[in-house]
C-alpha cells in the first residue's frame, strides 16, 4: 500500500506501457481479453489519477525521481495540481471511451483482425498521454510525445477507406510539430544546458534576452500549436476526425489537443513565467490573437457542415481556440478560464462525439441531413444527452460551458481585451446556429415514415458514458465553484503573475 | 427596511415544478396522471409562493442562500415584494392555464402533450426563478433557461412556419441573452457587485459615467427583447404561431413579463433613480418606451389575425411598464408594477378566448368573427371584459394601474407621459372594440351546431375576467397586490440610491 | 595591417557558424521535399531529411575542440572533462533516431495501405481518386 502512495506519480505510465505490449500477447489466448485488459488498467489509472489529485492538493507539488536519480541528471516527474487536475481529466474521459469503444469497433472496424490491436494501441496511445503530462523532463516529454503521436496515427488509420490518407496528412505535420518542438528544445538546451524543467526554470533568468532562447520558445510555440489545432495550424483537424473510427474521434478530439494545450500552458507560465511571455516577448498576445480568429473560423466552417463528426471536428477547432484565447490573455482569470475549459471541452466533445458513435451505430449513418424525428423517437437518451451537450456547448447555464466563457469573459474585461470579449460572445450566437440545426432536425423535423420507429436505442455499453458524461455536464457547471476554488484556484496562484 | 431570515420556500416554490418533469415524462402513455402531476405542481408551486406573503407584507424577507456559482456569487433566491408579487402573478396563471390546457390539447387532439406539458413545468420553474433571483448571476441563469424551455413550446406545432418562428425566436432571445451575459460580467469584474438592493448599488462604485452607460445599453439590450422594446419586438407577432396556451401564458405573462420584470431589476436595484436620473438613462428608457406604445397600438390595427393583434397590444402594454419605470416616480413605478399583474390577467382572459374561438370554430381571422358572440356568449363577454380593462375603463384593474402610472407622471412631471397614457387607451378601445361589436352586432355564417366552447376552456377565462373586475373594485384583493407593488416601489425610492 | 579576408563581419558570419548553415540548408530542403513535391514518398523523405537535420543541429552541440570520443581512454583519464565530448546530446539523438525509424516505419506501412486501396501515391491523383470513392463509412 504505502508502495503504490510513493511511487503513485510514475505508476500510471508503469502499468499502461507493459500493458499496451501485454494485450497481444494475452488475446492471443483469448480475444476478449483484449478490451478487458485494456478497460482494467484505464480504471486503475482513473484510481491512481484521483490519489496523485489528492496528493498534489493536501502535500503540494511533488517531484518524483525515476529510478532514484537525482534531477538535473536523472529524469523526474512533477505532479502539481495542474498535472494532476488534467491527468485525471484524460484518464476519466478515457476509460469513458473505451467502454463505449466495444461496439463501435465492432462496427466501424470490419476485419476482426485489428480489434486486438486496436485496444493496444489505445492503451499505448493513453500511456503516451499520461507521461507527456507527468513528466518533468523536456526530452523525456518529446519521447512520449511521439509514442503518443505514432499511436494517434494508427488509431486513426484503423478506420474507413480514406482514413490512412488523413493518417498520413496528419503524421507528416505531426512530425513537423514535434521536430519543431524538438528544434525548440535544442536551443534551449544549448544555451541552458538542462531539459528538466524545474532546471531550466531556474537558470532562464540569466539568459532569457537572448535571441536563441526567444527562437526556441517560438518553435516549441508553434510545434505545440499544431499539436493543439491552434489556427492556423489545424489543417490536419477536420480529416482526421471525420475518417477515424467514432471511438477515435473520441479519443483524440477531447483528450488529444488538450494534451498540446497543457505543455504550452507549463511552458509559457509555470516556466518562463507570465511576465516574460507577455510583456517582454508578447508570445500570448499573438496566440490570443490566433486563437481568436480560430474561434471564428472554427465556428463559421462548422456552420457549413453537413456531417455530423465533421462539424464536430470544426467545433473542437474553435474550442481549442478558447483555451488558446484563455493563455492568449495571461491573467489569473483568462487562465482559470483555460484550465476549466481543458476539463468541460474534453467532457462536452466526448459526450457528442460518443454520441455521434452511438448514431452511426444504430442509424448506419452520421449525416445531418439524414437525421429527422425519428432519431428522437428511436434514441431517446442519446438525442437527449446530445442536446444536453449540444447546450454545454452554446453556453447556457447551469451547465459546463457556460463557466468557462464566463471566467474567460471576465479575464477579457479585466484586461479591457472588448475584441476578444465580442469574439467569445459572437461564437456562442454561431454555435447555437450550427447545434440548433441539429437538435431542430433530431427533435422537431417530420419523419420521413410515419409508422412508429422501433425502440432501437443504444446498447448499455454505448449508452451508459454517455449519460455519465451528461450528467457530468450538470454537475461540473453546478459544483464548477469548488473546481476553480479547490483546484484551479491552487494551479492559478502558483503561477507567475 | 427590509430584514432577511433563511428560508428554503423560495427553493422549493422553483423546483417543485422541476421535480414534476421526470414524473410528467414518465406518465406519457396515461394522460390523466400526467395532467394530475401539471396540476399539482401548480398548485403547489402558488401554495409555497402563497406562503410566502404574509411575512413579506410585514417586512421580512425570506432568503435562499445556496451554494457558489462561481467565487464570490451564490446561487441566491430572495423573495422581496417585487419577486413575490411576480411569482405570484406567474405561479396562480399557471394553474388556470393548465386547466386551460388540458382542454384545448385534448379539444384538438394534438400530437407531443408530454413534451409541451414537461415544458410548460420547466418554464414555469424558470420564470419563479427569474422573479426571485437575488443577484445578476442568478437572473442570468434562470433567464438562459427560460429561454431553451420556451423553444420546444414556440415550435410545438412543428410546421415550416412554427420552426421558423422558433428560430427567429431563438436569434432574437440567445443574442440578448449573451448582451445580458456580457453586461453581468462587465458589471462584476467593474463593479464586484452583482446583489440586487433596492434603489441600486452602482451608483456606490467608482465606475466612469462613460461605462455606466455601456452597461446601461447592454442590460436593456439584453433584457429589452424579451420585455418587446421596439424595435427589439419582432419576434412576438412570430411567436403567435405557437399554440395558444402558449402564447397566453409565455408570451403575455411569463416570457415577457420576465423582460420587463429584468428592466424594473436593473433601472431600481442595479441602476437606482438618481443613477438613472444624473446620467439621462431614464430617458433613454422613456424614449423607447414610449414610442413602442404609439407604434404598438398603431400597428396593432393592421391585424387581421386575432392573436397577432393581442401581440401588439402586449408589445404596446408593456412598455407602460417600461414607461413606469423611466419615469422615477414612486407612483409611477407602483403603478407599472401593478399593470404587470393587471395586464397579465386581462391579456390571457384575451388570449383564452382566441384560444376558445379556434378550438370551437376554428376561426382565427377578426374578418371571420361575426356573429360569434350569439353562440359563445360567455366567451365574447369575457373578452368584452378584458378589452375594456386594456383600454383603461373603471371598473377593471387596468384603469388602477393607469391611474397610478398617470399620477406618477404627474408626479415626475412629464405629462406628455399621461397624454400619451390615455391617447393608448383609445387606440385599445380603437382595435379592439370593432371586435366586440362584430361578435354580438353583426350576423356571421357559423355552422349549424356551434356552441359555447367546453367548460375547460371557458371556466378558466370567466375566472380571469371576474378576477380582473374585481381587482379593479379592490386591488388588494386576495393577493395585497397593490400593496406589494406599493412596497416594492417605495424600496426602490427609499433605498441607497434615490 | 590590412584586415585580412577571414576577418570581416560576413565571412565570420557565414564560415564561422558553417556547422548552423548546414543544418539550415537541410532543413530547407527536407522542408521544401514536404511542402511542395507531390508524390507521398518524396515527402516523406524529406521529412527524414528535416529530422536529420535536427540531430545533426544536436550532435553539433556536443563537439568540443580537440575533443575525442566519450569513450574513457586510458591515455586522457577521466579528470578533465574537456578532452571528451558531451555523450549527453549523442543518447538523446539515439531516441531521436529511434523515434524517426518508427515513424518512418508507421508511415510507409500507411503508404503500402493507400497505394493498395487508391493505386496511386500522387497527392493531387490521390485526391481525385477519393472523391470518386463513395464510401465514407
Amino acid at each position: 500500500m504505502t508502495w503504490i502512495w510513493n511511487n503513485s506519480p510514475a505508476l500510471p505510465v508503469v502499468l499502461l506501457l507493459p500493458t499496451a505490449i501485454a494485450i497481444p500477447l494475452f488475446a492471443l489466448i483469448e480475444r476478449r481479453l483484449a478490451r478487458w485488459l485494456a478497460l482494467a488498467v484505464s480504471l486503475t489509472t482513473v484510481g491512481l489519477s484521483i490519489l496523485n489529485l489528492v496528493k498534489a492538493l493536501s502535500l503540494g507539488p511533488i517531484h518524483y525521481h525515476m529510478g532514484g536519480w537525482p534531477p538535473p541528471i536523472g529524469i523526474e516527474y512533477v505532479l502539481d495540481p495542474l498535472s494532476a487536475f488534467v491527468l485525471l481529466v484524460i484518464n476519466t474521459i478515457g476509460f469513458l471511451v473505451l467502454v463505449h469503444a466495444k461496439k463501435v469497433v465492432d462496427r466501424e472496424i470490419p476485419e476482426s483482425g485489428k480489434h486486438v490491436p486496436y485496444y493496444a494501441v489505445a492503451v499505448l496511445m493513453l500511456c503516451g498521454f499520461n507521461g507527456i503530462v507527468a513528466t518533468g523532463d523536456f526530452f523525456n516529454l518529446y519521447v512520449w510525445l511521439e509514442i503518443a503521436s505514432l499511436s494517434l496515427y494508427g488509431l486513426i488509420a484503423i478506420g474507413s477507406r480514406k482514413a490512412p490518407v488523413a493518417a498520413i496528412r496528419y503524421l507528416i505535420l505531426g512530425t513537423i510539430g514535434a521536430c519543431f518542438y524538438l528544434l525548440g528544445l535544442g536551443f534551449l538546451f544549448t544555451m541552458t544546458g538542462t531539459l528538466n524543467m524545474a532546471d531550466l526554470k531556474a537558470i532562464l533568468p540569466a539568459v532569457g534576452h537572448e535571441p536563441a532562447v526567444v527562437i526556441g520558445l517560438g518553435l516549441i510555440v508553434v510545434g505545440m500549436g499544431l499539436k493543439m489545432a491552434l489556427f492556423p495550424l489545424h489543417g490536419w483537424l477536420p480529416d482526421s476526425y471525420t475518417y477515424a473510427p467514432s471511438t477515435s474521434s473520441a479519443l483524440i478530439a477531447p483528450i488529444g489537443t488538450k494534451v498540446g494545450a497543457y505543455v504550452l500552458i507549463r511552458v509559457l507560465f509555470f516556466i518562463f513565467g507570465a511576465a516574460y511571455v507577455s510583456r517582454t516577448i508578447p508570445v500570448t498576445t499573438v496566440i490570443g490573437w490566433l486563437a481568436a480568429a480560430g474561434i471564428l473560423y472554427g465556428s463559421i466552417m462548422a456552420m457549413a457542415q453537413t456531417e455530423l463528426k465533421r462539424m464536430l471536428a470544426y467545433s473542437s477547432i474553435a474550442q481549442v481556440g478558447y483555451i488558446g484565447l484563455g493563455i492568449g490573455l495571461a491573467n489569473p482569470l483568462g487562465l482559470i478560464g483555460a484550465v476549466l475549459h481543458v476539463m468541460n471541452h474534453a467532457a462536452m466533445k466526448a459526450l457528442l462525439f460518443l454520441a455521434a458513435g452511438n448514431f452511426r451505430a444504430v442509424l448506419g449513418h452520421s449525416d445531418i441531413s439524414r437525421l429527422d424525428g425519428s432519431t428522437r423517437r428511436r434514441m431517446p437518451w442519446t438525442t437527449a444527452a446530445f442536446a444536453v451537450g449540444a447546450l454545454s456547448m452554446i453556453g447556457i447555464p447551469p451547465l459546463a460551458g457556460f463557466f468557462s466563457k464566463w471566467y474567460l469573459a471576465l479575464g477579457a474585461v479585466a484586461k479591457k481585451q472588448w475584441v476578444f470579449l465580442a469574439v467569445i460572445l459572437l461564437s456562442s450566437l454561431l454555435n447555437a446556429v450550427y447545434f440548433f440545426r441539429v437538435i431542430e432536425r433530431i427533435y422537431f423535423a417530420r419523419a420521413e415514415s410515419t409508422a412508429a420507429a422501433p425502440r432501437t436505442e443504444a446498447s448499455a455499453s454505448m449508452l451508459v458514458p454517455v449519460l455519465v458524461l451528461a450528467a457530468a455536464l450538470i454537475g461540473l457547471g453546478v459544483l464548477n465553484a469548488f473546481i476553480v476554488k479547490g483546484v484551479i484556484g491552487k494551479i492559478v496562484t502558483s503561477a507567475m503573475f | 427596511m427590509e430584514t432577511t431570515f433563511p428560508s428554503l420556500i423560495p427553493l422549493l416554490a422553483v423546483s417543485v415544478s422541476l421535480a414534476a418533469v421526470p414524473l410528467i415524462l414518465l406518465s406519457s402513455s396515461r394522460p390523466n396522471l400526467r395532467e394530475f402531476w401539471t396540476l399539482a405542481a401548480a398548485l403547489a408551486k402558488f401554495g409555497l409562493v402563497l406562503a410566502l406573503l404574509p411575512q413579506v407584507l410585514t417586512g421580512r424577507v425570506a432568503e435562499a442562500r445556496l451554494f457558489e456559482l462561481a467565487p464570490g456569487i451564490r446561487l441566491a433566491l430572495k423573495a422581496d415584494p417585487a419577486g413575490v408579487f411576480f411569482a405570484l402573478v406567474a405561479s396562480g396563471l399557471w394553474i388556470l392555464t393548465s386547466v386551460y390546457n388540458i382542454g384545448y390539447m385534448r379539444g384538438l387532439g394534438e400530437r407531443r402533450q408530454t413534451r409541451y406539458y414537461a415544458a410548460f413545468a420547466v418554464c414555469l420553474s424558470a420564470t419563479i426563478g427569474v422573479a426571485f433571483a437575488a443577484n445578476l448571476l442568478t437572473f442570468v441563469l434562470f433567464y438562459e433557461i427560460l429561454t431553451v424551455a420556451t423553444y420546444p413550446l414556440v415550435i410545438h406545432k412543428e410546421t415550416d412556419e412554427a420552426v421558423r418562428a422558433g428560430r427567429k425566436y431563438l436569434v432574437y432571445t440567445l443574442t440578448a441573452g449573451v448582451l445580458l451575459i456580457a453586461a453581468t460580467a462587465l458589471t462584476w469584474q467593474t463593479a464586484g457587485r452583482l446583489e440586487f438592493v433596492p434603489g441600486g448599488f452602482l451608483a456606490a462604485t467608482t465606475l466612469s459615467a462613460r461605462t455606466v452607460k455601456a452597461l446601461f445599453i447592454l442590460f436593456l439590450a439584453g433584457v429589452g427583447v424579451k420585455a418587446s422594446i421596439m424595435p427589439l419586438h419582432g419576434w412576438l407577432p412570430t411567436a403567435m404561431v405557437a399554440p395558444t396556451p402558449v402564447s397566453a401564458l409565455l408570451h403575455a405573462v411569463a416570457v415577457v413579463k420576465s423582460g420587463v420584470f429584468g428592466i424594473i431589476r436593473v433601472t431600481g436595484f442595479v441602476f437606482g433613480p438618481r443613477l438613472m436620473a444624473e446620467l439621462g438613462l431614464n430617458a433613454v428608457l422613456a424614449g423607447f418606451a414610449a414610442a413602442t406604445i404609439l407604434l404598438a397600438s398603431l400597428l396593432a390595427f393592421r391585424e387581421d389575425n386575432l392573436k397577432r393583434r393581442l401581440a401588439y397590444s402586449t408589445v404596446g402594454h408593456l412598455s407602460y411598464i417600461a414607461l413606469g419605470a423611466a419615469l422615477l416616480a414612486p407612483a409611477a413605478l407602483a403603478g407599472g408594477i401593478l399593470h404587470l399583474a393587471f395586464h397579465a390577467t386581462l391579456k390571457i382572459t384575451l388570449f383564452f378566448c382566441a384560444g376558445a374561438i379556434y378550438v370551437n370554430l376554428h376561426k382565427e381571422k377578426i374578418s371571420e368573427m361575426d356573429g360569434i358572440g350569439k353562440v359563445m356568449p360567455w366567451t365574447m363577454g369575457a373578452f368584452t371584459v378584458g378589452a375594456i380593462g386594456l383600454a383603461g375603463i373603471p371598473p377593471l384593474n387596468g384603469f388602477v394601474s393607469k391611474w397610478y402610472l398617470g399620477l406618477g407622471s404627474l408626479q415626475a412631471g412629464r405629462a406628455f407621459a399621461l397624454v400619451l397614457l390615455v391617447l393608448s387607451g383609445l387606440l385599445n378601445a380603437g382595435y379592439f372594440f370593432p371586435i366586440v361589436r362584430r361578435a354580438f352586432f353583426r350576423n356571421g355564417s357559423l355552422p349549424a351546431h356551434a356552441k359555447e366552447a367546453s367548460p375547460a376552456l371557458v371556466i378558466p377565462l370567466l375566472v380571469t375576467a371576474g378576477l380582473s373586475l374585481g381587482l379593479g373594485l379592490y386591488p388588494d384583493l386576495f393577493f395585497r397586490f397593490f400593496r406589494l407593488a406599493s412596497a416594492a416601489a417605495a424600496s426602490v425610492f427609499g433605498g441607497p440610491g434615490s | 595591417m590590412t584586415t585580412s579576408w577571414k576577418d570581416i563581419p560576413v565571412t565570420k558570419f557565414l564560415l564561422g557558424h558553417y556547422g548552423y548553415w548546414f543544418v539550415f540548408i537541410l532543413m530547407t530542403l527536407g522542408f521544401y521535399g514536404m511542402v511542395v513535391k507531390k508524390n507521398l514518398v518524396k515527402k516523406l523523405i524529406g521529412m527524414n531529411i528535416f529530422q536529420v537535420a535536427i540531430i545533426m543541429f544536436y550532435l553539433s552541440s556536443a563537439g568540443k575542440w580537440k575533443a575525442t570520443i566519450p569513450i574513457v581512454d586510458p591515455a586522457i583519464g577521466t579528470a578533465d572533462t574537456a578532452r571528451y565530448i558531451d555523450p549527453l546530446q549523442h543518447c538523446l539523438m539515439l531516441t531521436a533516431i529511434v523515434v524517426g525509424v518508427a515513424t518512418s516505419g508507421v508511415a510507409y506501412a500507411l503508404l503500402i495501405t493507400i497505394y493498395k486501396r487508391f493505386g496511386t501515391l500522387h497527392e493531387d491523383e490521390l485526391i481525385e481518386r477519393m472523391k470518386n470513392d463513395l464510401d465514407m463509412e
